[in-house]
């Protein structure tokens, strides 16, 4: 089925998050939608699937116009979204998942054996091995996301839409799932690709078309270079590279040893984590997210109940002290989630850049606070900063994602630190203020500070650390030098150790796009 | 294809491919594993003492088995079973105590009884030291089983019929704190319908679409203005108790005769089953509320897990945005459970008047809206328990009733102020014992918003 948007516009308020976009999408064909963090192409394909009312323009299906009241109607012309965030209900079965809308019955009741057919006859069609009868939540995100795929392509999909689907898989899965995209583009299925990863729309793609700030600014064909791709995306010339001098580790400042965590429901969570950071070095942890690196973090700055083990700061003993102690220890934090657990999103910027600190000198003593150190400090970090906002007194919240994450490093590292932290520390920024924030924590190392970043991003711990530690369910699975290769990392992050990833590689198991680095197609 | 599958080394581990810290977690005894057998052990060792052994022994308590009229040929079931209180009390707490020990014995073997097995463990416990409890506190005087499960019945059916309104409503994804407001509403136009025609049966018709006016202001506000579903809830039934106590104290009040009578429905009695001893009379002789209630029981469960409409509203009330990117209206099903909830309870509202034979009285709901909620809980959203969970807390009720309308000189003496605390401790105790093991709905209370 070919598919047409022609100037969809949609505002949100006064934010215009799509501007007359023109889209067409061939039939069997794999077309990539490329563009940063909020430029718009999670908002044009959920106009798409009607789920967002468009404000303008029109939507084309075999040279049809066509209106969608709802994702019903999307769904009934053939149009199938895997979404970011899987629409799946997490207590039912694989099968109750699949048919949920368009329920096979018999005399009034679910025809479950139906919907298991339809389950195992899908699968084995695209060689995935799906227990039909498996409850959702109990399944990896892989295994997860091709329950969505089923979903879509039961309901007879001619058009599919993968909304950021690598974001939580690891390189391994993101291969398969390359596989099975191309599978169905041969079965003439169409499919559209959203991602802000070059590397994967490189190795996947027929067609690009590349989106910012809510326009269509160009297309191109794979074959196009990386960083012009990136400067499309970003609308400047952009270095994809960190350039760094090589790190001059000093002795060890944090040592973890035996560090276990074990959840409220009994559940160990973080089993027996040996680390040691030396001042002056980036340690980078990878891993797919969810195998322990919250619960590492948290459990260094005590934020973790039920704790097992030692963490020693340059020799003093953090297991067991509050939060505030740790902190008080020279430890800057970072948290993943922005908005949960490190922004007051009511607070203004000024406000938000003391938190950590309000309580003390110069920004207070005893119950008072002192507004205009507080000023000076927010005045101070928004300039060094470049954080764009309208005042410091506006409200973090009306800030763009990149500017919070800036507000959260500043405050992070706006004093002496004895260890940095940092969970995430670019997750939905824009790759103008990822080369800013890097080089911000590599200026930070060269203070001689130990570094720790945690980063589902393989390609962002590689650019930053000086060792990598792969967490794999809870633990580490093996500490291996930052010019380790990629392949290597990715079937580490799938469970293999260190040796077996290894061998496994010199066997010649590679994954695409480091086939493609081979080729000379990619950087 | 990749090359990495061609040739993966047998060597490589192979991850099993599970959520992450999931690792850990098995085999590993549960924390707090000695808590369940520690105060079983407890309780049974208090019974022993305080039922058995501080007890007199020269005392009997009379069971009561078949009472005259009884289906009992050639007299082969005994009417009255006397036991000596002491022995009969020692041996029940004495077998609930094997129940704690043989609890300890597998959990030593590390293989505590898990799901059903766990919760039949607890009931069997439960029944043990409950009887034991009734010889002590009946001693001297009869315990008549019938009577007492007929006077749990009757308080049951009304805890039912919200608990039943609280599992519509909360599947869905909306908190129903309003069941209190509903009965409320349901008894009043049960009776004032019933009254004005001159007919039960006219009342019985009132009662559900009386309660339904609650159940639509809930829903208005709740899923239309998105309103705060708890506060919205509580509001609405100091609303209902202040509007039925308004026409109570007006209306009613100057003439009773035209609208509010208390109107009884018929008792429809099922023969030669009613006659069974002890159970009989409560299964099979009681008012068409009664069967209804059995009925949208069974009904409920099989639309609620085996249907395409369970299915759907369960999607609703766990995962409300999933359920909307397949084409589920959420804001309709919603709707529309809320409002068959209430009409539920507005059966349970009956119950309490045109059910028993007795006329409206102000606040006559008396809180058991709340208990309903706390049975809809312990009950897990699902019918079934929902149903049982009102037995158990009626059963509480019941016997306390029944207590204390012992003559005097007989019995264990307990003061009543103690005796009508029971069944709040009894509910109090139940759904803190289980509370965090109950799975409520994931977006239970959380309003759902389109773009």
């Amino acid at each position: 089925m070919k598919l047409e948007l022609r100037g969809i516009t949609k505002v949100f308020g006064t934010f215009v998050a799509n501007d007359s976009i023109d889209l067409v999408v061939e039939p069997g064909q794999i077309h990539s939608l490329l563009g940063e963090n909020g430029a718009g192409k999670s908002t044009l394909m959920n106009v798409l699937y009607g789920l967002y009312r468009p404000d303008g323009g029109q939507i084309l299906l075999d040279e049809q116009p066509v209106r969608f009241g709802g994702p019903g109607d999307a769904m009934r012309a053939g149009i199938g979204m895997v979404h970011q965030h899987f629409m799946l209900v997490p207590p039912f079965t694989v099968a109750e998942n699949v048919v949920l809308g368009h329920e096979p019955t018999s005399g009034g009741l679910l025809d479950l054996a139906s919907a298991r057919r339809t389950v195992r006859e899908i699968s084995s069609r695209f060689g995935f091995d799906l227990d039909p009868d498996a409850v959702v939540e109990d399944l990896p995100v892989g295994a997860q996301q091709r329950v969505e795929i089923i979903k879509a392509l039961s309901r007879r999909a001619e058009i599919l839409v993968l909304d950021e689907p690598t974001a939580v898989l690891t390189p391994h899965e993101t291969d398969e799932l390359m596989d099975i995209m191309r599978q169905l583009r041969d079965e003439g299925t169409s499919i559209v690709f959203i991602t802000h990863k070059l590397r994967e729309v490189k190795a996947v793609s027929d067609t690009i078309t590349v989106i910012r700030r809510g326009k269509v600014v160009g297309t191109a064909d794979p074959a196009t270079d990386q960083t012009e791709l990136a400067s499309l995306m970003v609308g400047r010339a952009v270095e994809l590279s960190l350039q760094k001098e090589a790190a001059e580790p000093g002795e060890t400042a944090l040592s973890v040893r035996g560090l276990g965590v074990t959840d409220p429901s009994g559940v160990t969570v973080l089993d027996d984590v040996d680390l040691d950071v030396a001042s002056g070095e980036v340690l980078g942890i990878a891993g797919v997210q969810g195998n322990g690196q919250t619960e590492l973090t948290e459990a260094l700055l005590g934020l973790q109940k039920e704790l097992r083990g030692s963490v020693r700061l340059d020799g003093k003993e953090l297991v067991g002290r509050s939060t505030r102690e740790i902190l008080d220890a020279g430890v800057g934090f970072v948290p993943e989630d922005r908005t949960h657990d490190a922004l007051v999103a009511d607070f203004s910027v000024a406000e938000n850049l003391v938190l950590d600190q309000h309580h003390r000198a110069p920004y207070g003593t005893g119950p008072v606070l002192h507004p205009r150190a507080v000023r000076e400090r927010a005045v101070r970090d928004v300039a060094e900063y470049d954080v764009r906002t309208g005042s410091i007194d506006d409200p973090v919240s009306t800030l763009s994602g990149g500017n919070q994450q800036k507000v959260v490093m500043a405050r992070a590292l706006g004093r002496d630190l004895s260890l940095f932290i940092a969970s995430q520390p670019t997750r939905g920024v824009d790759v103008g203020s990822i080369e800013f924030l890097h080089r911000r924590i590599i200026a930070e190392r060269d203070k001689g500070t130990p570094v720790i970043i945690v980063s589902t991003e393989l390609d962002e711990v590689i650019q930053l650390a000086d060792r990598i530690a792969v967490m794999y369910r809870g633990g580490i699975l093996g500490v291996v030098p930052a010019d380790e290769d990629r392949d290597v990392l990715g079937l580490m992050m799938a469970g293999y150790t260190v040796e077996a990833a290894r061998e496994a590689v010199a066997a010649g198991a590679r994954t695409t796009d480091s086939q493609l680095v081979d080729e000379g197609e990619i950087a | 294809m990749t090359a990495l599958d061609q040739s993966s080394p047998a060597a490589a581990p192979t991850p099993e491919p599970t959520r992450a810290g999931a690792s850990g977690g098995a085999g590993e005894r549960a924390r707090r594993w000695w808590l369940l057998p520690t105060v079983l052990t407890a309780l049974a060792l208090i019974a022993v003492l305080v039922f058995g052994l501080l007890a007199p022994s020269d005392v009997q308590t009379a069971y009561r088995i078949a009472a005259p009229g009884d289906l009992n040929p050639g007299g082969i079931i005994p009417g009255d079973v006397p036991v000596p209180t002491k022995i009969a009390a020692i041996v029940l707490a004495v077998l609930a105590l094997a129940v704690a020990v043989y609890l300890w014995v597998r959990a030593a073997r590390g293989a505590m009884p898990r799901g059903r097995a766990r919760v039949a463990v607890i009931v069997g416990f439960g029944v043990l030291w409950v009887l034991s409890f009734l010889t002590w506190a009946f001693k001297g005087a009869t315990v008549d089983l019938g009577a007492l499960l007929q006077t749990m019945m009757l308080l049951a059916v009304p805890l039912a019929f919200g608990a039943l309104s609280g599992v519509l409503s909360e599947r869905a994804g909306v908190i129903n704190i309003a069941i209190e407001g509903q009965l409320l509403f349901g008894a009043f136009g049960a009776v004032l319908v019933g009254s004005v025609t001159g007919s039960a049966w006219a009342g019985l018709v009132a009662a559900p679409i009386m309660a339904l006016v609650i159940g639509a202001l809930l829903a208005l506000f709740a899923i239309g203005y998105q309103v705060q579903q708890i506060i919205v809830g509580v509001v609405l039934n100091v609303f209902a108790i202040g509007l039925t106590s308004f026409f109570f104290g007006t209306v009613m009040k100057q003439n009773p005769g035209m609208f509010n009578q208390p109107l009884r429905l018929p008792t429809i009695r099922i023969p030669l089953l009613a006659d069974i001893p002890i159970i009989g009379r409560v299964l099979f002789e009681q008012t068409v509320l009664v069967y209804l209630m059995w009925i949208i029981v069974a009904v409920l469960t099989v639309a609620l897990f085996r249907t395409r409409w369970g299915l759907r509203v369960r999607a609703v009330g766990e995962h409300p945005r999933a359920a909307d990117t397949v084409g589920i209206d959420v804001s309709r099903t919603r709707w529309s459970n809320v409002l068959l909830g209430s009409a539920v309870a507005g059966l349970g509202g009956a119950t309490l008047t045109i059910g028993t034979g007795v006329a409206f009285g102000e606040e006559m709901s008396a809180g058991k809206g709340y208990i309903a909620l706390a049975a809809m809980i312990l009950g897990r959203y699902h019918p079934v328990g929902a149903l049982l969970a009102a037995l158990l807390f009626a059963f509480a009720d019941a016997l306390q009733l029944n207590l204390s309308s012992l003559p005097s000189g007989t019995g264990a003496g307990i003061p009543s102020q103690f005796l009508l605390m029971l069944p709040y401790i009894v509910t109090l105790f139940a759904v803190a014992g289980v509370v965090g093991r109950v799975r409520v709905p994931a977006a239970d209370g959380v309003p759902y918003v389109k773009q």
